[in-house]
């Protein structure tokens, strides 16, 4: 467990909560976009560089955006009246709680089994583009489909209501 | 007291013997087919009635002349016929009928006196609408009178007796719309019914003591020597043996049908009916079935007699009858109807019939009853022939004089008149009464009967005398001039006149034929017969007690000797001579009222009771029920309106509630469907975790 | 506490912080935010599996972490045409309103 580790652990981390802990939507996008970058940072850490890269140009180049323009669209920067958090906040948050206290412990108590410090694979990408086209050419192939299906649907979903005649 | 009857050994019955059974047949046929016939056809009916019963009286001829002619050759056979009946296992219950001589005179007769009341019957009801019905009634009548007559078993004569029964009650209650004549219709069934009982139960034990109720059957019958034996060995209550029981309430039952007293109550009320079946049924032959049913069972009441004695049964038999005699002798001297004196002189004279069984025997009882049958069906009829003639009017203070308006009429019933007083020589009476006087002079035990008997003969008399007085004899006191009846009605009444003058003569000391007959040896003639001692002395007194009556009863009321002739209206001479002793024979000393207190009145208590307990105790009884089924019902309606209807309308808010509750889960908000998805997520992880764990 | 063990502990804390975010916040669109960081820890996972798990020449891990990549920008992109189109009906994003489908 190395120094970096604990950096870029912390940074995701600290990224994430404030994602969802400030007030300002606007303000909790970019700090959701820190999170993002921590992992990526993360997965480049675990040698996993095209996933780290992917993670880049995805989620920060086009979902983060994307979150922002929704924001600015909806009007997501004022401050709402009532408080930024439900009525019924605390629940939420235990159950969230409990979650977490699941998964911890899962882990905690798997640690004798799991597997230690390892060598890191050698992986290409041209490894992977291999993969890609001839072991997993089928999910790939429907990944394809959803994306064109959700882009055709995002379109269909957001656009303006035609004039409803007569 | 009469011998033993010796009769030879039947063999096969001869043909008559075996066609016995047409003669009530044809009768009771008769009336079946007069039963349908319709009101309008009179001459039908009649001519079924009349018909069955003339071939019914050739027949009993017939079978009286094979009787006489077998007795004639000294070959006296008693014939019967049985068949067996009821079979259930080994007891077997028989039917069956018997000729001898005693069922072959009383066949004559009650075919006779029977044809001859048909015919007169013609004349009597020829205004009457229910015609028809009438003739229906007399045939059955016929035919079960002569069942009672020819039957060889106790049981088919009970048949007969209530088919007799029966039709006196329907023929006395005839005129139906009268009160007073269905109220005398009952009274007649109802009495005879009580005496019924007692024969019942005699028949039964004689049933269960000897195992048959045929009469005679070839040794083994009823009336037996073996079965009188095994009788005579039993012992009832009071001394009296199981036969002398037995001939008790059997003479019970015959005390119903013939008037005998306590039961003669009903007699004289049966006047109600029309003048015909007064003749028929309440003279000459039903009530004379009662002493044909004594005679017949004679070897039963007669059983265990010592030579020359007599059994207790046969003494009751005699102080009833004797005293009957008087009894309603005394009661028709104070009567103003003239078929109800008529009816009180028949009483009597059926007390003189069982008196003469009792002391005398089969065949002195029986000659009475033969006589008196002749006689009294001629007195009854003409008395019919003088309602007729007097349009309907039968009270006797309102005739007179009709001795001139009915000549024929009248000569008849002095005829009749004379035989029933038992004017000497002449009248029938006059021998068969004898008969039985000189049988209570000889009776061993006490001489009461006979002082009593001569009594009732001076009585008889007297009041004989008193009614023809009135009658025939004055001047006319009623409304409309009298006229005399169509010969329809009057060739009867001459024939039986003629009867009632010559059967004495088969029945004199010195030709006595009718006994000898009945009791099975032969007779001859011989005036040696008037030599018996004691017999002129008695046959003078009752000469003197006739004579005395008649002048008694011609002093007082004939009207030609010193005394006017009865006025309308006015009292009775004896009653202003003895008024208390007239008002209470007038009353037929109280015995009806006697009755009204104890019998009747007891029977009204407990028809009350009877009410009360059916109204309040079995009413209640159902009605507690129905309560208890109501309260059940009500409970159930309870349980079923608030338990189960209610439960199942619970339950429904129940699930509508639980529903309702369940439903707030569907907020509406998306963030609370992850919650829960998220819990549900740390649920299934826990279950994991701890499966694997285990 | 092995390197695997670590990185399966950052992923949780991740994805429970996602949790809470989504279930929390009243904009609709701070609950997209907490359900992409959900799948951001789900993907961590992954990698982490992959990297220290046997046989990584298989490219299993990395393999379905791109996929889900790929899928989760749809998914936010459909998701976010949602929102919008719902502020435009509503004039508002506050989930605490929006509950027509309430049963």
């Amino acid at each position: 467990m190395s120094i970096v580790f604990y950096i870029l652990a912390a940074l995701t981390l600290a990224g994430g909560l404030a994602a969802v802990l400030l007030k300002n939507t606007v303000h909790c996008a970019l700090a959701l976009t820190v999170a993002f970058a921590g992992l990526a940072l993360l997965f480049l850490q675990l040698d996993a560089q095209f996933a780290g890269f992917a993670q880049i140009l995805v989620y920060i180049g086009a979902v983060a955006i994307l979150v922002v323009f929704a924001i600015l669209l909806t009007q997501g920067s004022e401050t709402p009246k009532d408080g930024v958090y439900s009525r019924y906040w605390f629940s939420g948050l235990v159950i969230a709680a409990g979650v977490f206290a699941a998964l911890g412990w899962a882990v905690l108590q798997s640690v004798r089994v799991l597997p230690h410090e390892t060598a890191a694979p050698p992986v290409t990408v041209l490894q992977i583009g291999n993969a890609l086209m001839s072991r997993y050419v089928l999910p790939l192939e429907i990944v394809a489909l959803l994306l064109t299906a959700a882009l055709i649907g995002a379109v269909i979903v957001a656009m303006h209501e035609k004039e409803r005649a007569k | 007291m009469q011998e033993s009857i010796s009769f030879t050994p039947q063999l096969a019955a001869s043909p008559i013997a075996q066609l016995l059974w047409l003669i009530p047949a044809l009768p009771i046929v008769a009336a079946g087919l007069a039963a349908l016939l319709k009101q309008a056809r009179r001459k039908t009916a009649a001519g079924l009635a009349i018909g069955s019963m003339s071939v019914s009286l050739l027949l009993a001829l017939a079978a009286f002349v094979h009787v006489v002619g077998s007795w004639m050759h000294g070959a006296l056979a008693r014939e019967t016929v049985n068949f067996a009946w009821i079979q259930v296992g080994s007891t077997s219950v028989d039917l069956g009928w018997v000729l001898d001589p005693l069922s072959a005179v009383m066949l004559v007769m009650v075919t006779l006196v029977g044809l001859l009341i048909f015919i007169y019957s013609v004349g009597y009801m020829a205004h009457d609408e229910n015609y028809t019905r009438f003739f229906c009634f007399l045939a059955l009548f016929a035919g079960g009178m002569l069942t009672v007559v020819i039957a060889n078993s106790l049981l088919l004569l009970f048949m007969g007796w209530e088919i007799v029964g029966l039709t006196s009650y329907l023929l006395i209650g005839f005129w139906y719309q009268r009160p007073a004549a269905s109220a005398a219709a009952k009274k007649a069934f109802l009495v005879t019914r009580v005496g019924d009982v007692f024969f019942l139960l005699g028949m039964v034990w004689l049933f269960a003591q000897t195992g048959t109720l045929l009469f005679y059957n070839g040794g083994f019958g009823s009336m037996e020597p073996a079965a009188l034996a095994g009788l005579l060995g039993q012992h009832a209550a009071l001394g009296l043996t199981a036969a002398g029981a037995i001939g008790l309430l059997i003479f019970a039952g015959a005390a119903g049908k013939s008037g005998q007293f306590p039961l003669h109550v009903w007699l004289p009320d049966a006047m109600e009916g029309p003048t015909p079946v007064s003749a028929l049924i309440h003279a000459a032959t039903m009530v004379a079935a009662g002493v044909y049913l004594v005679a017949r069972v004679y070897p039963l009441m007669q059983a265990g007699a010592l030579a020359g004695g007599t059994t207790t049964a046969l003494i009751i038999v005699t102080w009833v009858g004797a005293f009957t005699a008087v009894f309603a002798a005394l009661i028709a001297v104070a009567q103003n109807d003239i078929k109800r004196i008529l009816a009180y002189s028949t009483v009597s004279q059926l007390g003189y019939m069982m008196a003469g069984l009792g002391m005398g025997g089969v065949a002195v009882g029986m000659f009475h009853l033969i006589t008196h049958a002749f006689f009294k069906a001629l007195l009854f009829m003409g008395a019919g022939s003088v309602i007729h003639g007097c349009h309907e009017e039968q009270d006797v203070r309102r005739m007179g004089g009709l001795k001139a308006d009915m000549p024929f009429t009248f000569i008849t019933y002095a005829i009749g008149m004379l035989a029933l007083c038992g004017f000497p020589l002449l009248f029938s009476g006059f021998w068969s009464k004898d008969g039985i006087l000189e049988a209570a002079q000889h009776w061993s035990l006490a001489k009461g009967p006979f002082y009593l008997l001569v009594f009732g003969a001076l009585l008889t008399a007297f009041y004989m005398t008193r009614q023809v007085a009135y009658v025939f004899f004055g001047t006319w006191r009623g409304k409309k001039p009298a006229h005399e009846s169509p010969a329809v009605m009057t060739l009867p009444l001459a024939v039986l006149a003629f009867f009632a003058m010559a059967l004495g003569l088969i029945g004199t000391p010195a030709w006595p034929w009718f006994h000898a007959f009945l009791d099975g040896h032969a007779a001859g003639f011989s005036l040696h017969g008037f030599a018996e001692p004691g017999l002129m002395a008695l046959m003078g007194a009752s000469t003197l007690v006739v004579f005395l009556g008649l002048g008694l009863g011609w002093w007082l009321y004939g009207g030609q000797v010193g005394r006017p002739a009865p006025r309308l209206e006015e009292p009775d001479v004896l009653q202003k001579a003895v008024p208390w002793a007239w008002a209470a024979l007038r009353d037929r000393l109280y015995v009806d009222e006697f009755y009204g207190v104890t019998v009747i009145a007891f029977y009204a208590w407990w028809a009350r009771v009877a009410d009360w307990l059916d109204r309040r105790v079995w009413g209640g009884l159902v009605t507690g029920v129905a309560w208890v089924f109501r309260g059940w019902a009500q409970f159930n309606k309870f349980l079923d309106i608030n338990w189960v209807d209610g439960g199942f309308d619970k339950s429904c808010e129940e699930l509508a509630t639980g529903g309702g509750l369940l439903s707030r889960i569907q907020t509406g908000r998306v963030q609370t469907y992850l919650r829960i998805l998220a819990l549900a997520v740390v649920a299934l992880a826990a279950i994991l975790i701890w499966s694997s764990r285990a | 506490m092995t390197p695997l063990a670590g990185y399966l502990l950052v992923a949780a804390l991740l994805f429970a912080i996602g949790l809470a975010g989504a279930l929390t916040r009243r904009n609709a669109i701070l609950v997209l935010i907490g359900i992409e960081l959900m799948l951001n820890a789900a993907n961590l996972n992954l990698i982490a599996f992959w990297r220290y798990g046997p046989h990584p020449e298989a490219l299993t891990g990395m393999m379905f972490a791109i996929f889900s990549i790929a899928v989760a920008a749809a998914e936010a992109a459909v998701g976010l045409g949602l929102v919008i189109q719902i502020h435009r009906h509503a004039h508002s994003t506050n989930l605490d309103d929006m509950n027509r489908m309430k049963g």
